[in-house]
């Protein structure tokens, strides 16, 4: 089958779906988002966590028909995601993604295209400079659900951050990088809103 | 596979009638699941995404109409206060990117005896609204579950929402697992006082082949509470009363062993979960429950 979505801001047409396929395989087999990472395709990982309209979820879990006419946002999409939240929404966020104003203004970031180089999001920043990527196999889908966290919550507690990032499984750094990585990304931005 | 995409609910059930075999997929967290283990390979999915009605709920005066979609991360958010036990339970489930996707339709599609709604509805009253071309029908939450992850729906019908009663006294839900996310229940306890009949319901998960209510336990219970005339004077619940209570809540259970617990090990959590969830609930009724009763 045919499905029609938007990725990062792009539309995008896929053909040849198979009907039970997730869109997780559709983003990574078939369009060349390898970002959201299969790990274990029973929604217990969290390595695969893309926004849909602007919600984090399993991209395992989701059919691909499912996401039909709907908004994705993949770690790929992050950075400009981000930027576009400060340009348009300042100090708020977007949450549904689908605010009608194009993404990073149709900046591709479509791998493949060679340009890793741009600007990171601050929370992409943050997990670097905390030092909370090791083999960074959990790190597309935490930065996924952590950028989710400080949109909706600026200021997140302790324990805000431990039950936002509750669904995100990580085998190398025992947590305790990324969680200072959230906080500094939070304070960050606490420092650039005064 | 065929992919069927009603765009409404009539459209739904005109699809389901022609396709009975078809599998409806709302959130997809135990659908998907199957599909990627290639433990099921239906021939037509049903994606009930697009019907928007059915995320939606309305609050009543006696009750809420749940929409089946409604994803636990909006009932912890929105339904706290009318529905305590469900929120309480919703939160206890997985993940937060699972309680985005799955809801209590796919809950009760599933009827897994884990599932962690079922200890909530069976406490707090319930019915099922299920549909199908034929018409719709409310099915009682305690004849809703007919054995291991069997349901009392037919074929052609679809789940439209669930009539859950609002609370109207404290309610607790309470969980045994491994760790506080992402885990399936060992065993799991609901409670529910019901001030204005006099009651208590319970509900018990994952201790026996379907969701069950302890009933031997509610019956005790209840005439005890009554002959004290614990409702009125608002003491605490004397100390026999709630071990017997906890004791018949733990023989309600029928339960196994396997990989996640011991059928012994479950039997006692049960009596645990039922004597802590009383004591909390009623903690909550001597210091609210009563005045605010007499205020209203
Ligand atoms: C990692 C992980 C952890 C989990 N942890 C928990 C947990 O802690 N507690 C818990 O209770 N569950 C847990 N689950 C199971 C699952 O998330 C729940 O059962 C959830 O409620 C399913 O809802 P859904 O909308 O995703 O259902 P779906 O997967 O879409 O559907 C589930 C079943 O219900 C049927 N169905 C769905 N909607 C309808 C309808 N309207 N009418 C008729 N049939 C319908 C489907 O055909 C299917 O058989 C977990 C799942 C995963 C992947
Ligand atoms: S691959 Fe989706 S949660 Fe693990
Ligand atoms: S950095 Fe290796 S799994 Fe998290």
């Amino acid at each position: 089958m045919r499905v029609n979505f938007t990725v990062n801001g792009r539309k995008q047409e896929v053909d040849d779906v198979w009907e039970g396929e997730s869109l997780l395989y559709v983003l990574r087999e078939r369009m060349g988002f390898p970002g959201s990472k299969n790990a274990c395709e029973q929604g217990e990982c969290g390595s695969c966590t893309v926004r849909l309209d602007g919600v984090p979820v399993c991209s395992c879990l989701v059919a691909a028909g499912q996401a039909e006419g709907r908004q994705v946002v993949t770690v790929e999409g992050l950075a400009d995601y981000a930027r576009h939240r400060e340009d348009a929404h300042p100090g708020t966020g977007c949450a549904t993604g689908a605010c009608g104003t194009p993404l990073g203004t149709a900046r591709s970031r479509q791998a493949g295209d060679g340009q890793g180089t741009e600007e990171l999001s601050p929370i992409q920043q943050a997990f670097i400079d905390a030092g909370a990527v090791q083999c960074g196999f959990c790190t597309p889908g935490l930065l996924v659900a952590a950028d989710e966290l400080l949109e909706t919550q600026p200021s997140p507690s302790d324990q805000d951050i431990r039950e936002a990032l509750s669904g995100n499984l990580c085998r190398c750094t025992g947590y305790e990088k990324i969680l200072d990585a959230v906080r500094l990304a939070a304070a960050r931005q606490e420092e650039a809103v005064r | 596979m065929d992919f069927l995409r009603p765009a409404s609910w009539e459209e739904a059930l005109a699809a389901k009638a022609e396709h009975p075999t078809a599998v409806p997929i709302a959130g997809g967290t135990d659908v998907m699941v199957e599909i990627n283990f290639d433990h099921r390979r239906p021939e037509h999915l049903l994606d009930l995404n697009r019907i928007g009605e059915l995320s939606e709920w309305q609050t009543g005066p006696d009750t809420v109409r749940l929409g089946a979609s409604v994803p636990y991360s909006a009932i912890m958010e929105n339904l706290r206060t009318e529905l305590p036990g469900l929120a309480l339970a919703s939160h206890t489930v997985a993940s937060p990117q699972i309680r985005n996707r799955g809801g209590v339709g796919g809950n009760l599609g599933t009827a897994s005896p884990a599932g962690d709604a079922h200890p909530a509805l069976l406490a707090a009253g319930a019915e099922v609204e299920a549909e199908s071309v034929r018409g719709t029908r409310m099915i009682p939450i305690d004849a809703f579950y007919t054995g291991v992850k069997r349901n009392a729906l037919a074929p052609d019908e679809l789940i439209r929402a669930v009539h859950i009663k609002k609370a109207d006294g404290p309610q607790q839900f309470s969980k045994v697992g491994t760790r506080n996310a992402m885990v399936i229940a060992v065993c799991a306890f609901g409670l529910a006082l019901h001030p204005g009949t006099r009651t208590v319901r319970t509900g018990i998960g994952s201790a026996a082949p379907t969701p069950v209510r302890a009933e031997a336990a509610e019956e005790f219970l209840n005439a005890a509470l009554d002959e004290g005339g614990f409702w009125e004077n608002g003491k605490i619940i004397t100390p026999s009363v709630a071990k017997q209570f906890a004791q018949l809540a733990s023989g309600a259970c029928s339960p196994i062993d396997d990989v996640r617990g011991t059928a012994a090990y479950r039997r006692h959590a049960v009596g645990v979960m039922a004597r802590r969830t009383l004591g909390w609930t009623w903690e909550q009724y001597r210091d609210t429950g009563r005045t605010l009763e007499g205020a209203a």
